[in-house]
């Protein structure tokens, strides 16, 4: 019998555990559609703000080594423009990311999705701290437990929270949110991290510094999933460099429920989530797994 | 050392072309970019300024390509002003390319979009019987028409220009031109690039007539791989899946012709 995929991140259920990343080609609902067709378990989206934001100018995304830097700086058509854009949305299994500084933003921003057919929220903590110039809402902890209990209390959908290496600890970061009863944590968003042309001496994102991705950082979010999973007893989702299904596998491994693709399909396209799929579930007819769950932070025993 | 196509790669501007007061073609050496298909861009770093989506120009030397700018905004200003000696960057190429068919072909292109077409120009057979229309406002706008005439000197083949204030060529519209040749002649496939109003017309007539139609569309691009999303029309990436699409899919896509995304990825009319 073919092994099933499904799996269970805390009480969401997904059938397929490749999820699409926030921020990758996500902010139309004709897209999420085609990527859900491709395999996809579930889609978060862009970060949304409570207002539309144009971005950093380009340069906003360009290669290096092993991987992509971006500083797009979280453009994004806002909260209620996309409430409305999903808001006749029926199948699709939606993940709505959201950015934001204080609670009051959350507050705004969870109101224009109650009617809305989600499976639930994902906070991204790496947001500039408004107060604490140079930090990031993640590197507060304390306010990091006050948005996460303020969501927690209006939003009827489960809430993630995506964990960065910012300034200060990010274990810090997961044990303010776990305490403040998030219900899983999402582990890595991209490092800070920059390029510089040799002809002109210039940094060659307009901002200068931007966030890595891809295979270059695969092994450090691997480390943090792991410690995570090692510490906590909170569901995980994996991200960051996954390639491929052995990649897959490994963060299952380290303790991660579900995983999220994102630079990879710059190389393999949106068939990368059905060969995931499928190479995972090889393996396990292989191995002789039935569930994913069996997998599941197996590689603590050692 | 093997080249990074993503990141981008700094070239020296050999050669400014002016084509007209408003539009102008900077050369340079470049062995990837000189070999693209019809269709492919590729991201230009003007360094400090911005990166822009740019048509890759052919440029008739080997080894050589080019961009053709027309000033619009501070982005495209600034590197209409790169100056010979200078450097950017480019990545690339990205993007499919034209569907080269044979026979009685017609392509119709307007502005920069004129761009992909000349590319296409080089890469059609000896046998074909090729109709070039060039639309533009005016006179001392108009360019690439000895280009073209250049390209296809060993076609059958009529290039025509249409200027909107009479001031060359045939006055009025180009979808106006083609409507009258495609009742007058019987063409194999047409091609057109330029802007999307006249895109969506020249794939209507098309259309209308049963003619293959290919278009090559714009967007905002930020990262021209397929990642970031900003180029999406309905559920297609223009970066990634396009350029170039069928007439046949873009009239059933409805944000063809009449809608695109700005820089925050809300929806905007035409
Ligand atoms: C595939 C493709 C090929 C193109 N080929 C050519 C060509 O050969 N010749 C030519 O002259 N033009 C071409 N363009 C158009 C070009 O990329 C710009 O859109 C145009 O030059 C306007 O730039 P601007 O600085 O005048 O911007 P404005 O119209 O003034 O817009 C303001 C700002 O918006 C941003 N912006 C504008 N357009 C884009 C874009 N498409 N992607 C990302 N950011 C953008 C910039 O930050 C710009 O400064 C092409 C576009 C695409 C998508
Ligand atoms: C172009 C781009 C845009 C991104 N935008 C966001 C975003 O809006 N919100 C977010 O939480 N993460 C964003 N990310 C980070 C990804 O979701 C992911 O955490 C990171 O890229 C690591 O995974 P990967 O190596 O599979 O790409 C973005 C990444 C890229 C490359
Ligand atoms: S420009 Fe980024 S997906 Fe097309």
């Amino acid at each position: 019998m073919k092994p099933d995929i499904y799996t269970q991140v805390g009480s969401i259920r997904l059938e397929r555990p490749t999820m699409l990343a926030s921020g990758i080609l996500g902010i139309s609902l004709d897209v999420f559609a085609r990527l859900y067709q491709a395999g996809a378990g579930a889609l978060v989206t862009k970060s949304l703000s409570k207002e539309p934001w144009e971005g950093y100018v380009n340069p906003t995304v360009i290669g290096v080594e092993a991987g992509y830097l971006n500083a797009v700086g979280l453009s994004n058509p806002g909260a209620p423009y996309f409430a409305k854009m999903i808001s006749s949305n029926k199948t699709i299994p939606i993940i709505v990311s959201l950015v934001g500084s204080v609670e009051e933003d959350f507050t705004f921003m969870i109101k224009q999705f109650e009617d809305a057919k989600i499976l639930g929220y994902e906070l991204n903590l790496s947001c500039p701290h408004v107060e604490k110039v140079g930090l990031e809402v993640g590197d507060d902890p304390e306010l990091v437990k006050k948005i996460v209990k303020s969501v927690k209390s209006k939003s009827k959908v489960p809430v993630i929270a995506k964990v960065g290496l910012g300034s200060s600890d990010y274990l810090d970061t997961v044990q303010a949110a776990c305490e403040a009863g998030i219900d899983a944590i999402t582990a890595i968003n991209t490092l800070r991290a920059m390029a510089i042309d040799v002809e002109t001496a210039r940094p060659i994102l307009s901002n200068k510094i931007g966030g890595l991705s891809g295979p270059a950082i695969k092994p450090i979010a691997v480390r943090c999933v792991y410690e995570i999973s090692s510490k906590f007893n909170i569901p995980i989702i994996g991200c960051g460099g996954i390639s491929d299904w052995k990649d897959a596998i490994e963060f299952i491994f380290a303790g991660s429920s579900a995983v999220q693709i994102g630079s990879v399909i710059g190389e393999k396209w949106i068939g990368v989530f059905s060969e995931i799929n499928d190479g995972i579930s090889k393996y396990m007819e292989k191995k002789r797994f039935s569930k994913i769950s069996e997998m599941v932070g197996i590689a603590k025993r050692f | 050392m093997q080249r990074d196509f993503d990141k981008p790669t700094m070239v020296k501007i050999e050669k400014v072309i002016e084509e007209t007061p408003t539009v102008r073609t900077l050369v340079f050496s470049d062995d990837v970019l000189s070999a693209v298909l019809p269709g492919q861009f590729a991201m230009v770093w003007i360094p400090g300024v911005n990166e822009l989506p740019m048509s890759v120009m052919v440029y008739l030397e080997k080894g050589r390509a080019a961009f053709t700018i027309r000033k619009r905004g501070v982005a495209s200003t600034s590197l209409y002003e790169v100056k010979v000696g200078e450097y950017i960057g480019v990545r690339g190429p990205y993007g499919n390319s034209f569907a080269i068919r044979q026979g009685n072909l017609l392509l119709v292109g307007g502005g920069t979009g004129l761009v992909p077409l000349m590319r296409l120009l080089t890469f059609l057979k000896k046998n074909d019987n090729v109709t070039v229309l060039i639309g533009s406002n005016t006179k001392k706008e108009v360019f690439f028409e000895k280009m073209a005439n250049q390209i296809l000197a060993n076609n059958k083949h009529q290039v025509i220009v249409t200027t909107e204030d009479g001031s060359y060529g045939t006055a009025g519209v180009v979808t106006d031109v083609m409507e009258k040749l495609i009742f007058e002649k019987k063409f194999d496939a047409v091609y057109t690039c330029g802007p999307e109003k006249m895109m969506y017309k020249v794939v209507q007539l098309a259309s209308s007539k049963k003619i293959f139609v290919q278009a090559s569309l714009e967007r905002m691009m930020k990262c021209g791989i397929g990642i970031c999303g900003s180029c999406c029309i309905k559920e297609e990436l223009v970066c990634h899946d396009g350029t170039v699409f069928d007439g046949k899919y873009l009239l059933s896509n409805k944000e063809f012709g009449y809608t695109h995304r700005n820089k925050s990825g809300i929806i905007e009319n035409y």
